[in-house]
């Protein structure tokens, strides 16, 4: 999959705030609007326009499959085990109360882990999906 | 008075597009259209309130998925295949769908309005906030903290998809070379 070279300048100069944004939109979730979700997606789509523009070989130089395979399930794990720190500190499974010094401050940094697993399984799987479209032929 | 207006606009230009999607035989054109579908969907969604729904819809549904939807006519073909059953079953189906639908629909209260159950009974979020988790984007702090066993659920469901289509899509080892 080839474009012309306006197409290809264009998307370019697109990738890095794209990329940006997406860090944006996860790291100022708790205050604006977005989360882990939308951010990984938009991750996600920064990879697959690039991976359109140059062609499936180069952009799993950057992300590999193998790399995919790893995050997909982390992310769950990730979440998963920000539950079960709650649960061995004494309260319930994905209690932050008591993840840090006081409620609040707990609450602030399980919602920061929890969004991060989010963000990794979203936009792994994501990626994951054009991968597996892109690497196989018309039969 | 505004907002009803572009509100009304908004949905005018969604029924024409969801027109054009049920006319139009090309399957490339109808993915385009549905990006658009999805789009002006994102645009009610901020009309209505509703940006960190629209922030979805717009990346989800405008962006990744018409990328999907073009790499799967890549692999297949671009023009729908004639039917050869007939008309009236699928017919049928559509308008027992779309009468339950409308017969759900008036069963649902008023467009917002303030008595709705849900805001006179359901849990002060709103208040509850920032005191509890010091989050200001109640919706951050509804999906990640106060809801967060939902969240868990729905990032399990996207992890099952990806294996999904993982084992169903990816090439084996060995398959391109006989």
């Amino acid at each position: 999959m080839r474009f012309d070279i306006v197409l290809r300048v264009a998307t370019k100069f697109m990738l890095a705030p794209l990329l940006l944004f997406a860090l944006y939109v996860q790291l100022h979730g708790d205050y604006g609007p977005g989360g882990g979700f939308q951010a990984g997606v938009i991750a996600a789509a920064a990879i697959i326009l690039y991976g359109l523009m140059v062609g499936l070989g180069p952009v799993q130089k950057i992300v590999p499959s193998a790399l995919l395979e790893v995050l997909i399930p982390g992310g769950v794990l990730i979440y998963a085990g920000v539950g079960v720190v709650g649960m061995l500190q004494g309260g319930n499974f994905l209690d932050y109360n008591r993840l840090a010094q006081d409620a609040v401050h707990g609450q602030e940094w399980g919602v920061f882990l929890v969004e991060i697993g989010v963000f990794m399984t979203v936009s792994s799987t994501m990626i994951a999906i054009f991968y597996a479209f892109a690497g196989r032929r018309r039969s | 008075m505004i907002e009803t207006t572009i509100t009304i606009a908004l949905l005018l230009m969604l029924a024409a597009v969801t027109v054009g999607i049920v006319r139009v035989r090309g399957l490339f054109a109808a993915v385009v259209l549905l990006g658009v579908y999805s789009l002006l969907m994102a645009t009610l969604f901020i009309v209505l309130d509703a940006v960190d729904v629209a922030m979805t819809e717009a990346a989800v549904g405008a962006g990744v998925s018409t990328v999907f939807f073009l790499g799967a006519l890549y692999l297949t073909d671009t023009v729908e295949a004639p039917s050869s059953r007939g008309r009236f079953l699928p017919l049928l189906l559509a308008l027992v769908t779309a009468g339950a639908l409308v017969w759900g629909l008036s069963d649902l209260p008023e467009f917002g309005s303030p008595e709705q159950p849900i805001h006179k009974q359901g849990a002060d979020y709103l208040a509850r906030s920032i005191p509890e988790t010091g989050i200001p984007n109640v919706v951050t702090s509804v999906l990640a903290s106060y809801r967060s066993f939902d969240t868990l659920g729905e990032t399990t469901v996207v992890f099952t998809a990806g294996i999904g289509i993982l084992a169903l899509l990816r090439r084996r080892r060995g398959e391109g070379r006989n």
